[in-house]
């Protein structure tokens, strides 16, 4: 995207410049962008995305995914759950029947292949979107506490942060589910939220001791103004475009992370629906009925790319070292 | 430089302690009895579980049971697997040389592909090799290494008939390649979007317009000047990878049966026992808190700028 990022590149070269811009425009916002009006970060992230290929085709396919999530009823007509095990056991897939039952063949159990993609697609939007969620909220109070209160407060949620970091993200994960017989979408969530939060807190702390230096929050402090507000109104939405863009990255990770653990079946089970747990189903009839384990892999792969692509897309318009 | 180590070491204590008693309350605050699990759907010998649980220490109370822990952890013990009754430390010794020969394999093939491919991308950038290879990585990235494994195991060993389907004899290097492979692959991407980005940022810098200005050759501004400066990120990168990269021996070695510590882990996890998942794990702590040290030590190492007082 040279072409698209070019004629930012005067008014975005420093970090310094850009970010008092986005004061002058009031924070965040994105109304912006008519000429002789100072253009925000966020405007000019915007006008990239806008023209940015990968950017249409993610958020393209990630539109598709949430309404698969949301209504898979829309998509196909088949149950995800009720096989017909002496009729379609196995059976190859009819590439010509497009998003009929039959279209991706049936599985070990006679189920309908599409039917068990659409329906899985919650779970995986469910995870991700929980798991980012909070983690982004949690990582993001614990940095922006630290960072801005420094001293012991800054060494307390600093070596916090560093406990959860030692331990391995997806084995940390696994110890804390094996405790639990039951494991819903929200366990799962949870056992990734609990080890995922540090990343997002130490970028959101870094971002934070940089920003809190600048004239404006010092002039915010002379003026009078409280913690609160000043945390709020001036460093947050100056400190959050690191975040956003590690938010949006891990979110295909943890898509990722709960499939893999699902997979090994140690995440969601049956009667829950997860690609995971078909890709698992899968793996013993790899060479008779390859299809079988094929599509779930690639859906888990085409979704989990959706997420990367739009994290890059996000990159690429808001880190002003890029432009 | 000494005083910095030591200082380091000092830190690295609280980490330790909050990480595995963080580690040892996952395992045992939480609900679920891995003694009970033994029986499975079968009648319970109350009496049995209690004999068991005082063997091993289960019915102290918990801050007695997280001492016994850290101190076993001193002595090598890290726990019993309840299964066979084995310590995990020899169930450890007898599985960690397979994994260690797949994970350096694993390593070696990041490493060099990876810096090769990113070094290449970063001297073109916004070429379409670069884009290219950019592109590439976002597909690794995107697969996750349980749909890599089946793929390829599916490709070149039953369509292809180039490589066997699972690991026969994990001495064979020729049997380790295509599990080496999935297994770095997410690291392979990584690595080489870190040294692409390095490598176009620093390859403007005013040292290597001198370099070349001096008319030294290319290769050499390339090869030193350059790559080694470039490698910081690399560097910390590779270092807090390994957990991740042990971590995915849990499903590469589950895919094409290497008998090694992920192989171990998954078998653990399905009979539903928590304590060798938790020995293994606490080692990998160790390792990544000794690793992260190291890295430190390293940036010295790789840029003389950085001075340790």
């Amino acid at each position: 995207m040279p072409e698209a990022t070019e004629g930012a590149v005067v008014a975005g070269a420093a970090t310094e410049t850009t970010v008092s811009t986005v004061t002058t425009a009031g924070g965040a916002g994105g109304s912006g962008g008519s000429v002789g009006k100072p253009r925000s970060l966020w405007s000019d992230a915007w006008g990239d995305l806008r023209r940015n290929p990968l950017f249409v085709a993610s958020a393209v396919l990630i539109l598709l995914l949430l309404t698969m999530a949301c209504f898979p009823s829309l998509f196909t007509s088949a149950s995800p759950r009720n096989g017909d095990l002496t009729g379609a056991f196995l059976k190859e897939p009819e590439y010509g029947k497009v998003f009929s039952p039959e279209w991706l063949g049936y599985d070990g159990q006679g189920r309908s292949i599409w039917a068990r993609l659409v329906y899985g697609a919650r779970a995986s939007v469910i995870v991700g979107v929980v798991v980012t969620g909070t983690v982004t909220l949690f990582g993001g109070l614990v940095g922006m506490l630290a960072g801005y209160f420094g001293g012991w407060a800054d060494s307390l949620l600093s070596r916090l942060t560093d406990v959860f970091a030692g331990i391995p993200f997806l084995l940390g994960a696994m110890v804390v589910l094996t405790s639990f017989e039951v494991r819903t979408v929200w366990v799962v969530s949870a056992a990734l939220a609990v080890l995922g939060w540090t990343q997002i807190a130490r970028v959101m702390r870094g971002s934070v001791i940089s920003i809190k230096q600048q004239d404006y929050v010092m002039a915010a402090k002379a003026l009078g103004a409280g913690t609160g507000r000043i945390l709020l109104r001036h460093i947050l939405p100056n400190a959050v475009a690191p975040v956003i863009i590690v938010a949006t990255t891990a979110l295909g990770g943890y898509i990722a992370a709960e499939a893999t653990l699902s997979y090994l079946g140690i995440g969601l089970a049956d009667p829950a629906i997860s690609w995971g747990i078909d890709v698992s189903a899968g793996k013993d009839q790899l060479r008779n009925a390859p299809h079988v384990l094929l599509f779930p892999a690639l859906m888990v792969s085409i979704t989990v790319l959706a997420f990367i692509m739009l994290g890059d897309a996000v990159r690429n318009a808001l880190d002003p070292k890029l432009r | 430089m000494g005083r910095y180590v030591a200082r380091r070491l000092l830190q690295m204590i609280p980490v330790f302690i909050g990480s595995t008693l963080l580690i040892f309350l996952m395992m045992y605050a939480l609900p679920g009895d891995p003694v009970r699990a033994m029986w499975g759907e079968q009648a319970i010998d109350e009496a049995q579980i209690a004999s068991i649980k005082h063997d091993l220490g289960l019915d102290l109370p918990l801050w007695q049971q997280y001492w016994n822990y850290v101190s076993g952890l001193f002595q090598g013990d890290f726990g019993t697997q309840i299964a066979s009754q084995r310590p995990v430390a020899d169930v450890i010794a007898d599985a960690i040389p397979v994994t260690l020969r797949l994970a350096l394999f694993a390593f070696v093939f990041t490493v060099v592909v990876g810096i090769s491919l990113g070094v290449l991308a970063g001297l073109k950038a916004d070429r379409w090799l670069d884009k290219g290879v950019l592109f590439f990585t976002l597909l690794l990235v995107s697969v996750p290494s349980f749909v890599l494994g089946y793929l390829f195991q599916f490709i070149f060993a039953m369509k292809l008939g180039w490589l066997t389907p699972t690991v026969q004899n994990s001495e064979d290097f020729g049997q380790l390649f295509m599990p080496a492979i999935v297994l770095g692959s997410l690291s392979l991407a990584y690595v080489t979007r870190l040294t692409r980005t390095s490598i176009a940022e620093n390859k403007r810098a005013d040292y290597i317009r001198t370099a070349v200005a001096k008319g030294l050759p290319r290769r050499r501004v390339v090869g030193i000047h350059l790559l080694r400066n470039s490698m910081i990120p690399v560097v910390t990168f590779l270092g807090t990878d390994l957990g991740a990269l042990l971590g995915g021996a849990v499903v590469t070695e589950g895919i094409f049966n290497v008998q090694g510590i992920g192989r171990e882990i998954y078998e653990a996890l399905n009979r539903h026992e928590g304590s060798t998942v938790v020995g293994i794990v606490t080692l990998l702590v160790i390792v990544y808190l000794c690793a992260s040290l190291i890295v430190d030590l390293l940036y010295a190492v790789l840029d003389p700028r950085i001075r340790y007082a």
